[in-house]
């Protein structure tokens, strides 16, 4: 009775502890985490869903392959604040991507938009897959020319015919 | 051996020559669109002295320098000794944007490692960063007599860059 006495009240004492921790944890997390990510949620959902739409186009520069949208870079925060400000000053889709290149150029953009420069990233696999389309055809018909040249000549065709012939009796 | 063998093979040299350059290339240096274009105006408290306002267009008629940085960029530290010598010459007026930090931070910084600048400015909520484009510091802008920016440089100023690309495009814009 007197072993089992001393792991028990290590037990207790063992949860309780965690019991303390968690309770401590508890209290200094929850305003950090509130203050962090609660505050912006609470902001008009219309607002909110536009925000996501538009910057999930966006790239961050920061960590470059996150989107706006994505990343929580400060950075990537401020420019949200930004976008929001600006849905909220009533701008267009358009006027706040403008917003975006006009500071960082193209890069930003997860769609390049199509002008003279990104023309080869636009059309050159297209360009490509036509340029393999026609020698594939190309091939295949050379191919199917080099068929109909014999590859035996008249005597060995006779021949060959014989043995055919010989294999079809029934021995 | 036929001819056509060879173009895969050169199709293949071709590739490779593009995939080579493109490793020479650093991907986070990121071509800003503001050279070549007016300086976005802005105006901002003074780091020590905050009640007083520096604009942007108090430097129209001088080729300046814009160096963003901030107590709590690690890069800066490794740029500072290279201003610090470069602001000995005097070439150009050197003003600091002390980027996303606060006013207390950024003196506590300039008087720990010393102060290059003629002036520094106050960026607290990074307002004036976003619209020079910057998304990394330091960060260093070159603006001509006109206002107009000439050249950015992402990341800490080497002594090279300012030997080989800075000093040059100053001498040229001083005429």
């Amino acid at each position: 009775v007197k072993l089992n006495r001393i792991p028990e009240r290590s037990l207790m004492s063992g949860w309780i502890a965690a019991v303390i921790w968690a309770c401590l944890l508890v209290v200094q997390i929850s305003p950090a985490a509130l203050a962090n990510v609660a505050v912006p949620l609470a902001d008009d959902p219309v607002v909110e869903r536009r925000l996501i739409v538009i910057s999930e186009e966006l790239r961050c520069l920061v960590c470059q392959n996150e989107s706006l949208a994505g990343s929580r870079a400060d950075l990537a925060l401020d420019l949200r604040r930004e976008i929001r400000t600006l849905i909220k000053g009533g701008k267009t889709d358009a006027e706040i991507l403008d917003f975006m290149v006009s500071r960082y150029g193209d890069f930003v953009l997860y769609r390049p938009p199509v002008k003279p420069i990104t023309w080869a990233l636009w059309f050159g696999p297209f360009l490509l897959l036509i340029g393999a389309v026609v020698v594939l055809v190309r091939m295949v018909r050379k191919g199917q020319r080099n068929e109909v040249t014999p590859v035996l000549d008249a005597a060995q065709r006779a021949r060959a015919q014989a043995l055919l012939k010989d294999s079809e009796r029934p021995s | 051996m036929k001819k056509t063998l060879l173009i895969p093979l050169g199709l293949f040299l071709v590739l490779v020559v593009f995939l080579a350059i493109g490793l020479t290339r650093n991907p986070s240096e990121v071509p800003s669109p503001l050279v070549g274009k007016p300086a976005p105006a802005f105006t901002a408290p003074r780091l020590d002295a905050p009640d007083q306002k520096f604009s942007g267009k108090d430097m129209l008629g001088k080729v300046w320098l814009l160096n963003v940085w901030a107590s709590w960029c690690v890069a800066c530290r490794y740029e500072h000794p290279i201003l610090m010598e470069f602001a000995k010459t005097k070439t150009v007026p050197l003003v600091g944007l002390d980027y996303k930090d606060q006013a207390v931070d950024g003196l506590k910084w300039l008087a720990r490692f010393g102060d290059p600048y003629d002036l520094s400015v106050s960026d607290l909520d990074g307002r004036i960063g976003i619209d020079f484009g910057v998304y990394g510091v330091p960060e260093t802008f070159l603006i001509d007599k006109a206002g107009v920016i000439r050249y950015k440089h992402i990341g800490p100023v080497t002594e090279d860059a300012i030997k080989t690309i800075i000093m040059p495009m100053v001498r040229e814009l001083q005429k």
